[in-house]
Order: structure tokens, then sequence, then C-alpha cells
């Protein structure tokens, strides 16, 4: 019985996940400006019945600003992963070409695996001068290494499949080969790894932005929310750091099922 | 020699990828539209005419292509140069000297910690599959690797330093104390915290792997021949188990240290811990580059040494897996 549930499971996740993944971007599309809306007479009032989550220095509603953050954390997740897949799929094709350009790809691999990431994620938003472009291009230049290993180890494996060696042996090209054989069997690896980097996507923004290197602090991005909520700690605001982080850890479990689950149905 | 051919490898690698590092992160500074002298000037920068300018470009040879301003940089790297830090005013490795002195006593204990604990909750976990306990230690690892370091320390000062007021909400000692006067339990006391917070954050990755590991044991014929002498769960878990995921919970302690770098990072800015990590953050934000070439090739430094003692425990242990051949 639980054997064959695994699809069912799957299908039943990312129901839930698009449900809620629209909901989020058709409030962003129903709130208009009010993440921004400050209300000078309710001041780092506590959640309550008026503020349902409580607001910030400036009045603002905690709740609108969390659902923008996390709408923004989304699409920036969204972009920095495709670009990411989109960038593993490339070096792991171009890899498989020839012994030299594979040493080449894996010692860019080595190079980007031996900085710590976050040091990395500095470096690049630096060099870009800081944003949201900068974000999500950093965090797709950095997170492409684990999911080309797999595609690469996985395409070495399929040239030595019998149909790949015989349309080889019947005089069809390298690119006929690699984009009509061997890229249809990587589709659902893309996915899933695309999938997978995800969460790591919208968690190392979060740590860019909170660090001071990405989206700019006018944007109510999770990351500049949690940071202002660093100067009230002392003064007992919790719900300004509380808040926030619960939705994106949320988040992001929400997604690792989601991946954990289409990885076992697929 | 067939010991020393490997090792030479490895290190001829290693070498090649630090270049690789620092030509990448040489770029990467070039490629910044932040103007170094700006940056440099500061405030100051009203009142420096275009002449002046000009004259502090042609000292610091940015007249010359990046090709040859890389090849000096690199020259001055190898005599052990690594420039000068306009943030702190001092040689870009004694403050890095400085800083690490401080990091790695939290990177150290809480490395140590979440190796610890982490293996043996994988262990427990492992070794009784399904039980209530497994659910805990499992739900436990699953949920802390989803969670935003820096979120993790902004409630456990939350919780602990506002609302408890067990432990001082920041700093390595008390403001304004000069650094001799700090007692030795006065510095444990402020770093109780951020190393508990990395530590928990260390803990889910081992566990989880550890578990896996323990359950690949458990349902191998090894533990079945086990079963069927009654030797009780326990019994196998101890004799069989341990060994079997000590190995790659070791290993994979030494292949995170990058993210144990990055976490500490994260934690040390929201407990205002004077180490490298906060100067990794100062240096970006006000653009003090030869300090943050410097960190990027220390830090990377530091996780390719961890990686290759990883690489080498599997080789030395596990025989089927060839030296040098990976």
């Amino acid at each position: 019985m639980r054997q064959t549930q695994p699809r069912l499971r799957a299908a039943f996740s990312l129901g839930v996940t698009a449900l809620l993944v629209i909901g989020l971007i058709a409030s962003q599309w129903l709130l208009g400006d009010s993440p921004q809306q400050m209300q000078f007479n309710a001041r780092l009032a506590p959640p309550g019945v008026d503020h349902w989550l409580g607001t910030d220095a400036l009045g603002r509603e905690l709740w609108a600003r969390t659902l923008a953050g996390l709408a923004l954390s989304f699409w920036v997740g969204c972009l920095a992963a495709l670009l990411s897949t989109l960038i593993a799929l490339s070096l792991a094709a171009i890899a498989t070409l020839s012994a030299r350009l594979d040493a080449l790809v894996s010692l860019l691999i080595d190079t980007l695996l031996s900085v710590p990431h976050l040091i990395l994620l500095m470096l690049i938003a630096f060099a870009l001068g800081g944003g949201t472009q900068a974000v999500i291009i950093a965090v797709a230049v950095t997170h492409w290494p684990s999911l080309a290993r797999v595609l690469r180890a996985e395409l070495w494996q399929l040239r030595q499949a019998p149909y790949v060696r015989i349309s080889r042996a019947l005089g069809k090209s390298r690119w006929f080969v690699l984009h009509g054989h061997l890229l249809p069997h990587l589709i659902p690896h893309c996915l899933v790894g695309a999938l997978l980097l995800f969460p790591h996507a919208i968690l190392h923004e979060a740590a860019l932005t909170f660090l001071g290197f990405g989206l700019s602090p006018s944007q109510p991005a999770i990351g500049v929310l949690l940071a202002d909520a660093m100067r009230y700690l002392s003064g007992g605001y919790w719900w300004l750091g509380v808040f926030p982080g619960l939705g994106l850890l949320l988040m992001v479990l929400g997604f690792k099922r989601l991946s954990s689950h289409l990885r076992r149905a697929l | 020699m067939r010991l020393i051919t490997p090792i030479a490898k490895r290190l001829a690698r290693l070498a090649l990828v630090l270049l690789c590092v620092a030509l990448v992160s040489y770029g990467l500074m070039m490629a910044s539209p932040i103007d170094p002298i700006d940056a440099y000037l500061g405030p100051q920068m009203a009142q420096v005419s275009p002449e002046q300018r000009a004259l502090i470009a042609q000292r610091w040879g940015f007249d010359e292509s990046p090709a040859v301003q890389f090849g000096h940089w690199l020259r001055q790297l190898v005599s052990g140069d690594l420039g000068w830090s306009h943030v702190y005013n001092q040689p870009v490795s004694e403050v890095i000297g400085q800083r690490f002195q401080r990091s790695i006593a939290l990177l150290g204990s809480a490395w140590l910690l979440s190796a610890l604990v982490g293996f043996s909750l994988g262990v427990v976990a492992g070794a009784k599959e399904g039980s209530k306990l497994d659910n805990i230690i499992s739900t436990y690892a699953f949920i802390t690797a989803s969670t935003p370091a820096f979120w993790m320390a902004i409630l456990a000062v939350l919780l602990f330093s506002v609302t408890l007021g067990w432990t001082p909400t920041c700093c390595a000692g008390p403001a304004g104390a000069l650094n001799q006067e700090v007692t030795l339990a006065t510095r444990l006391h402020h770093l109780l915290l951020p190393v508990a917070t990395l530590a928990l954050l260390g803990i889910a990755n081992i566990t989880l792997h550890t578990r896996t590991r323990m359950l690949e044991l458990m349902r191998s014929d090894v533990a079945t021949h086990a079963f069927a002498q009654g030797a009780s769960r326990l019994d196998v878990a101890w004799r069989h188990g341990l060994r079997h995921a000590s190995l790659p919970a070791i290993t994979l302690a030494f292949a995170s240290l990058g993210e144990l770098f990055g976490g500490s990072i994260l934690i040390e800015q929201v407990f205002a811990y004077p180490g490298l990590g906060q100067a990794t953050v100062a240096a970006g934000l006000r653009s003090d580059v030869p300090l943050l070439l410097g960190i990027a090739l220390f830090t990377a430094l530091f996780v390719s040494v961890g990686n290759m003692i990883a690489d080498s425990l599997y080789g030395v242990i596990d025989p089927r897996i060839k030296p040098g051949g990976l």
C-alpha cells in the first residue's frame, strides 16, 4: 500500500505548495504598498487583534512585510535556482566533450568549493555592486557545483550505454547525441536539482541581505527585516525577530518536503 | 614512494586551487564598481584634488594594466606581504592573525561539539529506527538543517540573553574592558551562546548522515547474521555500527569546515563577536580590498586543507578507495 503512494504524495505536496505560492503572489497584488505604509500612532505595537504580527519602529505592519519578504525571496530563489541549473547543465555537458575540458571544469568546481560559500557570495556581490541582480547572480554562480557533479557522473555513465554507442557508431555527431539522447535523460535530474537548490538559494539570499551585501535596505526582504530587528532585540520587541525568520523557515521546510517527495516519485 | 606520490599530487593540486582562488577573487575585486581610492579616502574625498588622486593611483600602481597589478600582488603575496588594511589600519596578516585567534575558540569548540553530539544522536536514531526517539531526533535535525543560522542566533539572544538574562548579548568581553583585564571565566561566559548556536546548526548534518549510515548497516547481512546469533540491536550498534558510521562522520566534519566558517560569519555578526567573520563583513561593507582578498585566500587554505584531510582519511581507512584516485 505504502509502495504505490509516492506519486500520489508528490502530487499532493506539489498541489499544496503551488497553492501556497499562488496565494503568496496574489497577496502581493492585493496588498499593494501596505508593506511600506507607516502608521506613526502604532509604532512597535505588539502582536494582537489590530496588528496581527505587530508593527516595526515606523509602524509598518509586520505581517504584510513578512509576506512581501517571502514573495521577494521566492522570486530571487526561483531565478537563482533556474540560472544555477542552467550553468550546471552546460558545464556538465562541456565536461563530457573532452578530457581536457573535464579537467578544467573540475578545477573550477574545486576552486568554488574551496572558498566558504558565504565569502564567495560576498565577493561576487561586492564585485557586482550589490542589489537584487547581484544577489541572483551571486547565488546562481556559487550553487551549481553539486548538481554539475551529479549531471556529469550521469553523463559519463550514459555515454557508455549501448544505444548511445550505436548512435555514435552510426556516425551521429557529438552534439546530436548530446541533445537527442542525453539531455532527455537529464531533465528529471535537473528538475529535482533545481528544487533542491531552491531552499539553499533563499537561505543564502537572506543571509547575504542580512549582512548588508544583498537587497537594498529599502526593500522588505526577510534579511532586511531581521537586520532591522537586531537593533530592537534588547528592548524586548521579540516579534520583529521571530516572525520573519519563522516565515522563511516554513517556506524552506515546505520546499524541502516537496523535493524529497518528488525525488522519491521520479 | 607509494605514500609520497599521492601526497605530492594533493599538495600540487592544493597550490593550483589556491592560485585559481587568488585569480578569481582578484578578478572579482577588479570588476567591482567601487573605486578603491574613494573607499580609502572616505569622507575626505571632497578635499582631494584630481592631481592628488592621480598621484595616489600612481603610487598604488593603479595606472598599470590589471595583469601587471595582479603580478605585483602575487609577488608580494609569495613574499608574505598581504598588504595594508585601511579599515583596521594594520597589515592584513596581523588583522587576520589576531581575529583568527578569537574565532578559533568559537570555531574549534563548536566544531568538536557538533561532531560529538551529532554523531551520538545519529547512532542512537539509526540504531532504533522508527522509535519515538528516532522520530524526535530526525525531526529536530531536519528542522535545524533548514533554519537560517542568523535567525537561530537571534532567537538564542532573545531567549537566553534578553528574556532569561543568563548570558551577555554581545562581544567577547564586557564593554570598555581592556583585553588583559578580562578573566577566562568572563571570556567563556561570552563565548557560551555563540558556540552553542553554531554547534546546534552543525549537529543536524552529521546526525542525518550518521543515521543513514546506521540504517544501512542495520539492514545489511552483517547485522542479520548478528541478530540470528542472538545479538540485540544495541549490541550490533555498539560492535558494528560505531565503526561503520564513524569514518563518514569524521570525513563529513572535515569537509564541512567551509559551512562552519560561513555560519560563524553570521553568528559573529549577531553576537558582535570580534572575530574573523566580523572583520570579513567590515572589509566587504567598507571596501577594504586587501583585507577581503587576504581573508578569501586564508579561508580557502583552511577549507582546502579540511577537504584534503577528509579525502585522505577515506583513502587511509578504506582500502577499497585507491589513494589519489578521486
